[in-house]
């Protein structure tokens, strides 16, 4: 029994493209958050009445999927294709193993439990 | 003799001009910090009730009441006493007394809310409500009197002021300087970013002011004939001319924010003031472009100093104020209203230097005394929040409401 989460910081406007993606190779379930961040690039200036001001931290949106580990790659792969732009700002993905899982409305746990 | 005809349309003005303090509300909300859009709502909707209340009991009589000396009026109509619904010949010959007295009410309140701009987001509630019951006594009341008041000295003296450009804006915008200095900067102010929390707020309120201004402006003329539809005419050219400057000025620069042409359209509505019943439409056309470019340039170079005028009030009303209050001694005209005068460019130089001499006037006597009151208030009560009050926010720390749940 092997359990990966995967946790994308994805462009708030590719959240259906995504969702889109995954649903093709079969996986349906995720949590979706929204978040605020910033990589290396730092935040943008925005329009001020004269003049601009900058805002560090960007809205983004926070995916996380627990999957076994035979569907993470193909999970990976969906969130890269649809996700990307090219331009910087397209977010990161993270891999973490998962210790066990529990549906709260049966007590099963493990891969049953997805 | 009551005319039916004009004291409706000055019913109407002072409903539309008493929208425009809580228009005003949602203007400055919309730029602050999302811990301090209730504070900042506040700070206006507290004084629409406290000067409500203020010009009842003794405003209304020290701005219009019979002259003392050119400088005050006397307190004759304290508490309304002799202020009925028969006409007052000497200000408005037409519409019941009361109705006069209502209409200046609403420009009693908007102006101590425009100065609110300059100190959101760290002013102390209890101390602010001093300061600005201080504030309409000792400054709006006697400069009110001198451009408006029958005696005043500067009306004796020629000064034109339509609609307020002096009254309103000059005072507010220059006694914005003076608070801004005593209360200081906020905490992080240039070092960490302050997101406006809700441009559409803001956008909303500056275009209510401007529905509102024809009130302020159409209503100034106190009768309902040609002069208020002057007025009303030049009013939304002026503002629809600086919206559109500020625009194109923006664009050059980067890119058009609807921020931007908000902005630029409140600065036309304060620059048209004090000349909207004196100049024509090609005028007021200028007036807006000038006024426009005036205001962007004033607000960029704030932004490079430490003076925290929070929301640009000096730059926005101030300065639109006495860029209107010179315009009207170049562009005013006879024509448009035989009471008025001509400017320098009608033939008439002596009207501008009538015009930088009140404006010199009116702005030094409101930073010297608007310093002194916040320099002593804040003595004595605290002009500004405690530390911690300001880092969790106004909202929580003054009132104890959040605006948003999450």
């Amino acid at each position: 029994m092997a359990l990966k989460k995967i946790e994308a910081i994805i462009r708030t406007e590719k959240l259906e493209e995504v969702r889109i993606a995954l649903e093709e190779k079969g996986i349906i379930g995720m949590t979706v958050t929204e978040v605020k961040g910033r990589g290396s690039q730092k935040g943008i200036l925005l329009e001020w009445r004269a003049g601009e001001y900058r805002v560090e931290f960007l809205p983004k949106l926070k995916l996380e999927l627990v999957v076994d580990q035979t569907d993470a790659e193909k999970v990976i792969e969906a969130i890269e294709t649809a996700a990307q732009t090219g331009k910087t700002g397209d977010g990161k993905i993270f891999i973490s193993t998962v210790e066990d899982v529990v549906r709260v409305r049966t007590g099963e746990r493990g891969k049953a439990a997805l | 003799m009551i005319n039916t005809g004009d004291t409706a349309w000055i019913l109407i003005s002072t409903a539309l001009v008493i929208l425009m303090t809580p228009a005003l509300a949602f203007f400055y909300g919309g730029m602050v910090r999302k811990k301090n859009i209730l504070s900042t709502l506040m700070l206006s909707l507290a004084i629409l009730a406290m000067i409500s209340v203020q010009w009842v009991l003794y405003g209304y009589t020290l701005s219009f009441g019979p002259d003392r000396g050119g400088l005050i009026g006397g307190l004759d109509w304290l508490g309304l006493i002799g202020v009925g619904q028969d006409p007052n010949a000497g200000y408005a010959a037409t519409i019941p007394h009361l109705a006069f007295m209502m209409f200046q009410m609403a420009f009693a309140i908007i102006t101590p809310a425009l100065i609110t701009g300059a100190f959101v987001e760290r002013i102390n509630f209890s101390g602010f409500l001093v300061f600005i019951l201080f504030w309409s006594t000792f400054i709006y009341a006697p400069v009110c009197h001198w451009v408006w008041g029958i005696g005043g000295w500067l009306r004796a003296m020629g000064a034109l002021d339509f609609a307020g450009g002096t009254v309103v804006h000059i005072t507010a915008g220059v006694s914005a300087i003076a608070v801004a200095m005593v209360i200081g900067k906020r905490k992080g102010y240039r070092k960490v970013p302050m997101e406006p929390s809700n441009i559409p707020f803001t956008v909303l309120g500056a275009f209510l002011l401007w529905f509102g201004w024809f009130g302020f402006n159409g209503g100034s003329a106190l009768t309902s004939g040609g002069l208020a539809t002057s007025a009303f005419v030049v009013t939304n050219t002026a503002a629809a001319a600086a919206a559109l400057t500020w625009m194109l000025v923006s664009w050059i620069h980067k890119r058009p924010s609807v921020l931007g042409l908000s902005t630029g359209a409140v600065v036309g509505l304060v620059a048209i003031t004090p000349a909207s019943g004196f100049v024509s439409p090609l005028s007021a056309l200028a007036i807006g472009c000038i006024a426009a470019l005036i205001s962007y340039y004033a607000i960029l170079i704030r932004m490079r100093t430490n003076l925290d005028d929070s929301l640009d009030v000096f730059a926005c009303h101030g300065m639109g104020g006495i860029t209107g209050a010179l315009c009207t001694g170049l562009f005013a005209e006879k024509a448009i209203n035989s009471a008025g005068a001509n400017g320098w460019f009608f033939g008439n130089p002596g009207q501008f230097y009538i015009q930088l001499i009140t404006v010199l006037v009116v702005a030094i006597f409101s930073f010297l005394v608007s310093f002194v009151l916040a320099k002593v208030i804040d003595a004595v009560f605290s002009l500004r929040a405690r530390s911690e009050e300001e880092e969790v926010g106004l909202d929580i720390s003054q009132h104890g409401e959040t605006a948003y749940s999450a």
